[in-house]
């Protein structure tokens, strides 16, 4: 294995545009092996526009990319061996069993049928489904489904996986189960690459970067940002900075201080 | 290889779960054949006509009993007004009028001529030709009968007569449901696979899985391979299982060789799929999808030479339809089921479907992207 520090997403000047929208604005970042990337923003920000660039379903309009190890223009089926997804509309077939969807993801995979048989086994015990195995998915709950299709997006270890928006409409205590296999698959040296706008998840995550308008407004450890912008939690550090780059703010008017203090820093951070 | 195995598993699973996809798969087709069949048919019976007979003569009365004892007549009314006759027709109650004038029997036997009148309802020109054709074959024959009768042995020695013998080749028995079966079977495979097809991308557009697929390594043809199999497979199945309730119920004939028959069904129904796949990948609904599709068809369906020959229609027409792929199947068929015709003979139609085949589905797998 190569060093752990190694960036395995390299994003360089990324611009996505639709006609004279821009929805990704010059994005720079990258993302260490291993590590539990938060990609924040609010609903419109650009996020999932880019997680769909990062998984090769969607042309750049420009920019560098590489994706673990691999150039997203030439080598984009290589990138696709090496990651998994999982969208925010829901990625399962309705109308298959656990068991066929499980075989249907790693069949086209290419995994051999007795690995498929092997992971979907040892993948139902861990989630306690076995008892659910002939259930069609339109019969188990929403939190199960979600879970579950994470673990599809795995079944094939990739390196990276992409998971846009997962526990959107899902309950606190199923969202903290699922953020305990995004914490597993981590600790198996699967890089997560989240986007969210749960601002608690965002606690669970070694790094986040906040979008605002199709450009990142901050990149740093949740400590750190919480920590620069003066905020007890991510919620505040979210709320200041969506504030203080939206121009018409008239509630931060009154508060004087804080909406300002808050546009310098973000400046800080652009040009850091 | 076993990539596309998966999919073909994948999307058994999904038809045959769907409750609606059986009775699609066996109920449609016999109930199609047994409907269409015996209701799409150009064959006369009951020309319901009202007789104006002004002469009222033995002549003129067998003339009258000869149209209402032919199977393909049934007299409505009796009257000795035209008008009222003219009033039937407009009401729609008859289809023609058969009227004899007043000294009918007296002109022909002084003068050796004398002059009936049809006039029939031609709303529809096809009917109207038939039922005009039907008619004149009844007076000709009447008309023999009455130079028989009263002419002379020895006169007749001087009449030479021209007979004509009809023979009806392929059809001897002129049997419309022989004509139609065939044809309508295409339609069947076509309705099924177009639509089949058309919607299945379409509908991994809409829940979204289509994404999901699109991240992982497989390739286009791949997938698209794994989506037309098994369409592929029903929609010949489909086909068998028509030929055999064709077989059962309308005993048609099987002149040719089958498998000419099954070697065709095969290019033409990738020719189909692949149209329906090319559908999906420029649509995004189901509804989108279904609506294109259904134009297709049916403009593909009218041209077929199904209801209506090609070759009567206009030339630029003909030239149209050899964008047809429908016309060609059927012509297939109906060639190899009720001619024989051997593949020497259908080979043109044949070369052309393939070409077809080629063309939609390299413009199918050009369409539809992974990336957009």
């Amino acid at each position: 294995m190569d060093e752990p520090t190694e960036d395995i997403i390299i994003v360089k000047d990324l611009v996505k545009s639709f006609g004279s929208f821009t929805a990704n604005d010059h994005l720079t970042f990258s993302v260490k092996r291993g590590e539990i990337f938060g990609f924040l923003g609010a609903n419109g920000a650009g996020k999932t526009t880019t997680i769909k660039i990062l998984c090769g379903l969607s042309y750049p309009t420009s920019g560098e990319l590489s994706i673990a190890g691999f150039d997203i223009y030439t080598q984009r089926e290589k990138v696709k061996r090496n990651i998994g997804y999982m969208s925010q509309r829901f990625s399962l077939y309705d109308d298959l069993t656990v068991y066929e969807n499980i075989r249907f993801y790693g069949g086209i995979y290419g995994l051999a049928k007795k690995e498929i048989d092997t992971r979907s086994k040892s993948l139902m015990e861990r989630l306690g489904f076995e008892a659910s195995r002939n259930k069609l998915i339109r019969d188990i709950p929403l939190g199960w489904k979600q879970k579950l299709a994470f673990s599809v997006a795995i079944l094939h270890n990739p390196r990276i996986v992409f998971l846009d928006e997962p526990t959107g409409g899902v309950d606190p205590v199923t969202r903290r189960q699922f953020w305990d296999m995004i914490f597993e698959a981590a600790h198996d040296g699967i890089t997560v690459f989240v986007t969210t706008h749960y601002m608690d998840e965002a606690e669970y995550c070694d790094r986040v970067s906040i979008m605002v308008d199709g450009r990142i407004a901050a990149m740093d450890t949740p400590d750190n940002l919480k920590q620069q912008f003066g905020a007890p939690s991510m919620n505040e550090v979210f709320i200041k900075l969506a504030r203080a780059t939206s121009p018409p703010v008239p509630l931060s008017q009154g508060r004087g201080g804080a909406g300002g203090e808050a546009a310098n820093n973000t400046e800080s951070v652009k040009w850091t | 290889m076993k990539t596309i195995f998966y999919i073909i598993q994948k999307e058994f699973l999904q038809v045959f779960r769907n409750k609606s996809m059986l009775p699609i798969i066996f109920v449609v087709p016999i109930v199609q054949l047994i409907i269409l069949v015996n209701a799409a048919t150009f064959e006369m019976k009951h020309i319901r006509i009202s007789v104006v007979d002004l002469d009222l003569s033995s002549t003129s009365r067998k003339l009258v009993s000869k149209f209402g004892g032919s199977p393909f007549y049934q007299v409505r009314q009796t009257t000795f007004s035209y008008k009222a006759a003219e009033d039937e027709m407009k009401k729609g109650q008859v289809d023609m009028i058969l009227q004899v004038p007043a000294g009918f029997e007296k002109k022909l036997i002084c003068e050796g001529q004398a002059k009936v009148q049809f006039v029939i309802n031609a709303i529809n020109g096809q009917t109207a030709g038939l039922t005009n054709a039907y008619s004149t074959m009844i007076l000709l024959d009447y008309n023999r009968e009455v130079v028989m009768e009263n002419t002379t042995p020895a006169m007749m020695a001087g009449v030479k007569n021209i007979l004509t013998e009809y023979s009806y080749w392929y059809n001897p028995k002129l049997n419309y449901k022989t004509y139609m079966v065939p044809g309508i079977l295409v339609l069947l495979v076509t309705i099924i696979g177009l639509l089949l097809s058309g919607m299945n991308i379409v509908r991994e557009k809409e829940i979204g899985t289509i994404e999901q697929i699109n991240v992982t390594p497989i390739k286009k043809i791949q997938f698209i391979a794994g989506k037309l199999i098994p369409f592929w497979i029903i929609a010949m199945f489909e086909l068998a299982f028509g030929l055999s309730v064709g077989k059962l119920l309308f005993n048609i004939p099987m002149e040719g060789n089958l498998g000419l028959i099954f070697m065709s069904a095969s290019v033409y129904l990738f020719v189909i799929l692949s149209f329906g796949l090319l559908v999906s990948t420029i649509t995004n609904t189901q509804q989108q999808s279904m609506l294109v599709s259904f134009f297709f068809m049916v403009v593909f369906i009218l041209m077929s030479g199904l209801f209506t020959s090609i070759e009567s229609m206009p030339q630029w027409a003909q030239n149209l339809d050899r964008l047809n792929p429908v016309m060609y199947f059927i012509r297939i068929m109906r060639m190899v089921l009720l001619k024989g015709s051997s593949f020497a003979d259908i080979s043109q139609h044949f070369w052309s479907l393939c070409i077809y085949a080629v063309l939609i589905n390299s413009l199918a797998i050009r369409r539809y992207r992974k990336v957009s």
